[in-house]
């Protein structure tokens, strides 16, 4: 480097801790060394909300959040404004990629057992990730003011009138109106427009933290206890690595394999078959027109599964929608209901491994039981699975307590 | 039990059970979208026959010439009649209104049908229409009951009976067919392959960028092929000294 340039660096330095921070984060953050496949989610998922943020810019560039010109607005993006179709593109496929990322990286967290101490405001700053994720998805699922987008929403804006005694009212304040309207959407346009930087900022926490404790890895050893002593730092953990070079390299593979998978989806199956792009949501918004089955997008069908599993009671829906907002809310508590010996998967015992596959294959099935039409035996299924949904929490304490683990090794493996 | 095990059956089925369909069984519309000669004729039948009463509101004359290979005279000689321009959308001069007060309901834009229905949707009903003296335009429709429009290509597809279902238990028989009791103006293929040619038409109009992103993902994802080896090459070359 040249000198004239070591200097101005400096002058930088000196004013604002750049060097310190790229050390602190990345060049000298020490990563165990073992954190292989699963690792990779974190980052993809920041590398989704950033394509999301930019696409979302270009996007409402052109779009119109008026009741009378939305759908007409978004119709001309695919076909007049120059790459406006790719733009698109990528911000509907984004909705579901950031889903799936987020739905792999939570359920890495529970097989490495990273809500444990001392990562449990971590876990809880990511669930805070993770609604205020669900809230933009729900608001930005308006904007296209399609059938699909007008009676999702109003189904959705409508269990708040479920609230005992000042529900009607709440749901009024919510939409600005009796009904779906010209104000709901421009509200819900000014909201998807803010949250993603809340994300933002809660992201931005979310490594603070992250880089505090130190990440976790497949064998749950805290790194950080173990042997001092690197190639790289002598008091750093001997079975870490600096983020830079070697992750940095590592997860450019994991965006490569993550950003083809993404294009087949762009470019050869935008709507996916119906899952990411809902056929009805070709139809401009028609408030006289109820369509024949109304779910939401695949990534709160698991929810709405356990809302309609839920019989009305006292003439009320409100437990069901207590049943919906109770299934994100008691993951808050998961550092405090596994009481096992051991953090990782690798080294729990045969009953916690059960209850976590039966509760991955729950997760998928509700997801596929609220995007049906409800009948009595889906009803039932969907019962049986919100009971079972909620036993991986509740009895986790004694499941976990039970359950012969393996002696954990003293150094990570690999 | 009984249920449980009907319900775990249900659960193994393949996701086909997603893709909600009418009750009517859908032909294969078997389109093509490369096939330029096919949308040039979709697009002088819909001109002609449809939009009248059914508007294209998102679509450009223009670009629509462009993309299926029409020069700018015969577009303005074949394609555009009234006063408007090449640039103009392909809107019509049906007033809602009248549109609502002469079918008995809002007429739709056809513009993004293929994509809400689906191009078999559209080439099975335009095959389905049959004779019923109690709609008002003496015409129902099998995949859509009671709907409002008449038969336009009736003159040239001919006069369909309906076939209609067992009646079991007392309910109302309901037509699930047709059959063609008497010829039109064409035959039986020409009918299918005009009936074709308008889907595939309406197809290319419901997403006209459709073949321009599959050519473009290509090179997107060669791109992404020769990004991924010089990834894993880098990262084996930084890790090989951990372990």
């Amino acid at each position: 480097m040249s000198a004239e340039k070591t200097e101005n660096l400096d002058w930088l330095n000196q004013r604002f801790p750049l060097a310190k921070t790229w050390r602190a984060h990345v060049a000298e953050y020490y990563a165990p060394k073992n954190m292989g496949f699963w690792s990779i989610f974190g980052s993809l998922a920041l590398l989704t909300l950033v394509i999301q943020i930019l696409t979302g810019i270009w996007l409402a560039m052109s779009y119109k959040p008026a009741a009378t010109e939305a759908f007409a607005s978004i119709e001309y993006i695919m076909r007049d404004v120059d790459w406006g179709w790719l733009i698109r593109y990528m911000h509907s496929t984004g909705a579901s990629a950031f889903f799936i990322l987020i739905y792999l990286h939570m359920f890495r967290g529970l097989m490495w057992g990273s809500y444990r101490k001392p990562r449990e405001l971590l876990w809880m700053i990511g669930l805070v990730l993770y609604l205020v994720m669900m809230a933009t998805a729900f608001f930005g699922y308006l904007l296209p003011w399609g059938q699909m987008s007008y009676w999702g929403a109003q189904v959705i804006v409508n269990l708040f009138a479920a609230v005992p005694g000042i529900g009607e009212d709440l749901s009024v304040w919510v939409r600005g109106d009796y009904v779906i309207s010209d104000a709901t959407l421009n509200r819900f346009f000014a909201f998807h427009f803010l949250l993603p930087f809340v994300l933002a900022a809660l992201v931005f926490l979310h490594i603070v933290a992250l880089h505090h404790v130190g990440s976790s890895n497949p064998d749950g050893i805290e790194i950080k206890k173990g042997p001092k002593g690197n190639r790289w730092d002598k008091n750093a953990p001997a079975d870490g690595i600096p983020f830079h070079p070697y992750y940095t390299v590592k997860d450019l593979v994991g965006v490569a394999i993550f950003l083809a998978l993404f294009s087949l989806v762009v470019f050869y199956a935008p709507t996916m078959g119906g899952l990411f792009l809902e056929a009805p949501n070709f139809q401009p918004a028609n408030p006289l027109q109820t369509p024949a089955h109304i779910a939401p997008v695949w990534y709160f069908t698991p929810y709405y599964a356990m809302l309609r599993a839920v019989p009305p009671m006292w003439g009320s829906q409100f437990p069901g929608v207590v049943v919906m907002f109770g299934a994100i809310l008691i993951m808050f508590l998961l550092p405090w209901l596994d009481r096992s010996p051991v953090k990782s998967i690798r080294y729990k015992g045969p009953i916690f491994k059960a209850a976590l596959g039966i509760f991955a294959v729950t997760f998928v099935v509700l997801a596929w039981l609220g995007m049906r039409p409800a009948s009595d035996l889906s009803t039932l299924l969907s019962q049986i699975f919100t009971v079972l949904y909620f036993a991986f929490f509740l009895l986790m304490p004694i499941y976990s307590s039970l359950d012969k683990t393996k002696p954990v090794p003293e150094r990570v493996t690999s | 039990m009984r249920k449980l095990i009907i319900a775990t059956l249900l659960l193994l089925s393949p996701v086909t059970l997603l893709a909600s369909g009418g009750g009517a069984h859908l032909e294969d519309a078997d389109i093509d979208l490369h096939d330029k000669a096919s949308l040039q004729r979709g697009a002088k039948y819909f001109v002609n026959y449809c939009m009248g009463c059914h508007s294209l509101q998102y679509m450009r004359y223009n670009r629509m010439a462009e993309d299926l290979g029409i020069d700018e005279i015969s577009l303005r000689e074949n394609l555009i009649f009234g006063d408007a321009k090449p640039g103009d959308l392909m809107t019509n001069s049906m007033r809602p209104d009248d549109g609502e007060k002469w079918f008995g309901t809002a007429i739709p834009d056809l513009t993004l049908v293929t994509r809400w229905r689906s191009p078999d949707w559209v080439y099975t009903y335009l095959k389905s229409f049959y004779v019923d003296d109690t709609r008002p335009y003496g015409v129902n429709n099998v995949l859509f009951p009671l709907v409002g429009m008449p038969h336009v290509l009736g003159g040239l597809q001919g006069v369909q009976q309906p076939v209609m279902s067992e009646s079991h238990d007392g309910g109302e028989a309901i037509a699930v067919g047709v059959e063609l009791v008497e010829e039109g103006t064409l035959s039986t293929e020409e009918y299918d392959t005009m009936v074709r040619d308008i889907t595939a038409f309406l197809t290319y109009a419901g997403e006209p960028m459709k073949l321009e992103r599959q050519r473009l993902g290509l090179y997107v994802l060669l791109f992404l092929g020769v990004f991924f080896l010089i990834a894993y090459f880098l990262k084996k070359e930084y890790w090989k000294d951990i372990h």
